[in-house]
């Protein structure tokens, strides 16, 4: 019997679950996927939730909904991989031994890594909205809120889904127009990049239709520390950000068994091959989604373009192949853009987002890096998929390298 | 690929300004970057940072990010942001003759 071990039950490990135990020959293989949560969250969904669009409901299922039947699943906390041993230690005191192991722990917002942010202002002026409580206590907030300065500061990068404060700020603008004081609020986009966005084309792109919402930007903004008692975001070269509320996007970092077992970087990631998706100087150990140190976005649809990389190559690996796979970085995300209407950008590694059509058969073409009604439908369309089709680890209608077709260069 | 006068040098730079050939880079050619990056003389200090990742690169193929130096080159993230303003791993790297680092999206 072969064993392959699964660490996290989040939406990469839930989808290698699906894939695997449809896929491997159950009398050969032992598959067990190990999680410490009941819960499952449709993460792109913490998003609306402030806004009062989505409610909590909406974004919880139960894990064990999208485990396969029969499947071996254990709840535990994950001590430490010790992959010199080839095995695991769970909390739990169990230690389980793998011959394949599949890292997908994910990334977690860590508060604690700026000085005074996780202080007395903590989910009462200042929020996140990356996890569904900062998501909920801002819903609640922003009920009685007069307005005011309203900040949206991103700590650095890299973190979950890029695009999603950019997404906060312009549905931020819609949410406070549609209630009539969008006068009495000044919105402030902080971010450490030189500008709106990583890659120049959508920068620019993007830059221009906060100018034309009326937000403002400033750039180069590397945030040293909260200063709690003047309400006031300060950076590593003193400059000073006021705000009445501050919404944050924490450091992001790998889980803390990383650092326990020794294989990750500064912030937790594990190194890995950007190509096979293999864990750097491991033969057996693959890694997925958040929790790797890939220079590729951290979101859903990356990781389930991952997956059938990762798929691939492991069926190479176990029958003594080389990976023959490679993953390209490809990325495809809606951006809410407010007022029911919304924008696509799809890239790589290599190629930048662009604008032009995005052909999908049957039901496109979106268009790239313009607002438009129908890339607002496509979002929405995308939270039936994620619970229907892509935790279940089926085909999505989009292919797992990105396409030049229809992009304008 | 663009070619730009560095040092009185004709040097070959990567999509990020960056130099694509790390043969190309001495210290005169450092100076040079380092004051279109609007640093007027490299001091002591500008210099243990600059080593400290060219090695790093030479070990590990990339050059490390702001996190990595705060904790291994023996310079705060302070005094970083004071002797390379607004980016000091971008900036570093650049003026170190390295590639941008990868954390740099």
């Amino acid at each position: 019997m072969r064993k392959l071990v699964i660490l996290g039950a989040g939406t990469a490990g839930t989808m290698m679950l699906n894939k695997f135990n449809s896929i491997l020959d159950k009398s050969e293989w032992q598959i067990t996927i190990v999680d410490q949560f009941e819960t499952h969250y449709y993460q792109p969904g913490f998003l609306f939730i402030p806004f009062d669009i989505y409610t909590r409901k909406d974004v919880e299922k139960p894990k064990r909904d999208y485990f396969p039947a029969g499947s071996n699943v254990i709840m535990s906390k994950i001590d430490k991989i010790e992959p010199a041993e080839n095995r695991v230690l769970l909390s739990n005191g169990q230690v389980l031994e793998y011959d394949y192991l599949i890292i997908a722990t994910g990334a977690k917002i860590n508060p604690d890594e700026t000085e005074g942010m996780n202080a007395e202002l903590w989910h009462k002026t200042i929020f996140d909205f990356y996890t569904v409580e900062g998501a909920v206590a801002l819903r609640d907030y922003f009920k009685h809120w007069k307005g005011g300065k309203l900040v949206v500061n991103i700590s650095e990068m890299p973190i979950k889904c890029p695009v999603a404060p950019l997404e906060f700020v312009f549905l931020a603008d819609a949410y406070f127009t549609e209630r009539g004081m969008r006068d009495k609020v000044e919105i402030h986009f902080v971010t450490p990049l030189p500008g709106a966005f990583t890659k120049p084309k959508a920068s620019s792109i993007l830059g221009d239709i906060l100018n034309k919402k009326n937000i403002k930007l400033t750039t180069e903004f590397n945030i040293a520390r909260v200063d709690n008692d003047n309400n006031k975001i300060v950076s590593w070269d003193e400059t000073e950000v006021e705000f009445d509320c501050l919404i944050t996007i924490p450091t992001n970092m790998g889980d803390d068994v990383i650092e326990r077992s020794g294989m990750g970087d500064e912030l937790n990631f594990i190194p890995t091959d950007k190509q096979t998706l293999m864990a750097k100087g491991y033969k057996n150990i693959f890694v997925i989604g958040d929790a790797t140190d890939l220079p590729s976005s951290k979101a859903g649809s990356v990781a389930h373009f991952q997956s059938d990389i990762l798929q691939e190559n492991f069926l190479d690996v176990v029958d003594g192949r080389e990976p023959s796979h490679k993953f390209d970085g490809h990325a495809n995300c809606f951006i809410e853009s407010g007022f029911g209407k919304g924008i696509l950008i799809d890239f790589n590694y290599d190629t930048e987002p662009l604008p032009g059509k995005f052909p999908l058969p049957g039901i496109g073409p979106f268009s790239l890096l313009e607002e438009t009604k129908m890339n607002h439908y496509g979002k929405i369309m995308f939270r039936w998929m994620y619970w229907n089709s892509l935790l279940k680890g089926q085909e999505l209608p989009i292919e797992s390298h990105m396409s030049m077709a229809g992009k304008r260069l | 690929m663009a070619t730009v006068e560095l040092a009185g040098k004709s040097l070959e730079v990567d999509a990020d300004g960056n130099l694509a050939n790390r043969a190309d880079w001495d210290k005169e050619v450092a100076q040079a970057i380092a004051k279109e990056e609007g640093i007027e003389e490299l001091n002591e200090r500008h210099w243990l940072v600059i080593d400290f990742m060219r090695n790093v690169f030479e070990e590990k193929g990339d050059a490390p990010s702001i996190r990595k130096l705060t904790k291994e080159s023996g310079v705060d993230t302070k005094e970083l942001y004071a002797l390379f303003p607004k980016g000091p791993a971008k900036k570093a790297a650049r003026i170190a003759g390295l590639p941008k680092p990868k954390g740099c999206i």
